[in-house]
């Protein structure tokens, strides 16, 4: 399985992400520059986390037109896996591949901080791999993070069990006090109906060592590397 | 021609910029504001076709670009 990270003028998570993946994991990766079209037969995409195209107008708006986006569309719509990582998640939102949008933190602040996720699904081809307790920790590092969407849609996430991890505290219990931007029903990462396109807006390739902190982001992509 | 965009958060989206700025208007003892919801404006200068209406092009531009209308909407004026 081969790993491409899409590179946007502005990102600036896609050497955690390609270290992470190589030198901690021992996968294969490669960068893939966003006005080339060409996915260079990468399994699985990464939209990485960084400010693509300076988040002008709205984060991840004009990188839903990067001409690599109709390949990776594309990709998508083949049933093969598509990850986003904080702003790679806005930009699958903006582009449709995920329902919803990310707003403005509900505190006005840009965060940036380790927060607890709660595992809501462990045989998903994202997170089949997380074998050991269901509240893991990762860090946040954003301004736009609120997840929103219309009753109807958070509805429809709900019943099709499309939520992938919420912001607990160290129990797994939601509230207020561990949301971390405002999100609705707690939400920090989702996917799709068909379970391969995903999004959240925590940082696992920031958590892929104890040395630097921690290591519960290793397993969502050793997912991916093992499904099926 | 020009186009005058106006694009504001939908009534129902929280807009926690403008309560930051409705409380400290209120701080200033503007109390008779009751709420603030910030937007953006956009100025779009457009080669115009004679004969043509050019309001489905520049609401196409705001529907898949401009706007994100899960959560915002837009109003736009043209001026000649």
């Amino acid at each position: 399985m081969t790993f491409g990270i899409v590179v946007f003028p502005g990102s600036n998570c896609d050497h955690d992400c390609y270290w992470g993946l190589k030198h901690e994991l021992g996968l294969s990766v490669r960068f893939i520059w966003h006005r080339q079209r060409n996915l260079e037969g990468s399994d699985c995409i990464i939209l990485p986390g960084g400010f693509a195209h300076g988040d002008y107008l709205r984060a991840g708006a004009i990188a839903q037109f990067s001409p690599v986006m109709d390949s990776v569309y594309q990709h998508a719509q083949k049933g093969k896996p598509v990850i986003g990582i904080c702003n790679g998640f806005q930009v699958l939102t903006e582009i449709g591949l995920l329902p919803g949008a990310l707003l403005r933190n509900d505190t006005q602040r840009f965060r940036h901080e380790p927060v607890r996720l709660r595992i809501e699904r462990k045989d998903t081809r994202f997170t089949h791999a997380y074998n050991g307790a269901s509240v893991i920790e990762l860090p946040i590092a954003h301004g736009q993070g609120r997840y929103y969407a219309p009753a109807e849609i958070i509805e429809e996430l709900e019943a099709g069990q499309q939520v992938l991890f919420r912001y607990c505290d160290a129990q797994g219990s939601l509230g207020a006090e561990s949301n971390p931007n405002g999100s609705l029903q707690g939400i920090a990462g989702i996917m799709n109906r068909p379970g391969n396109v995903m999004g959240l807006m925590p940082h696992p390739e920031r958590r892929m060592n104890a040395r630097v902190g921690g290591a519960d982001g290793r397993a969502l992509f050793q997912s991916i590397a093992t499904f099926g | 021609m020009t186009a005058l965009i106006h694009i504001t958060p939908k009534p129902d989206i929280l807009d926690p910029q403008g309560r930051a700025v409705s409380s400290a208007l209120h701080d200033l003892g503007y109390t008779e504001v009751s709420e603030v919801r910030i937007g953006r404006y956009i100025t779009l200068e457009f080669d115009a076709t004679a004969g043509q209406d050019p309001r489905p092009r520049l609401e196409e531009m705001c529907r898949r670009l401009l706007a994100n209308i899960n959560i915002e909407t837009f109003k736009i004026e043209i001026q000649q």
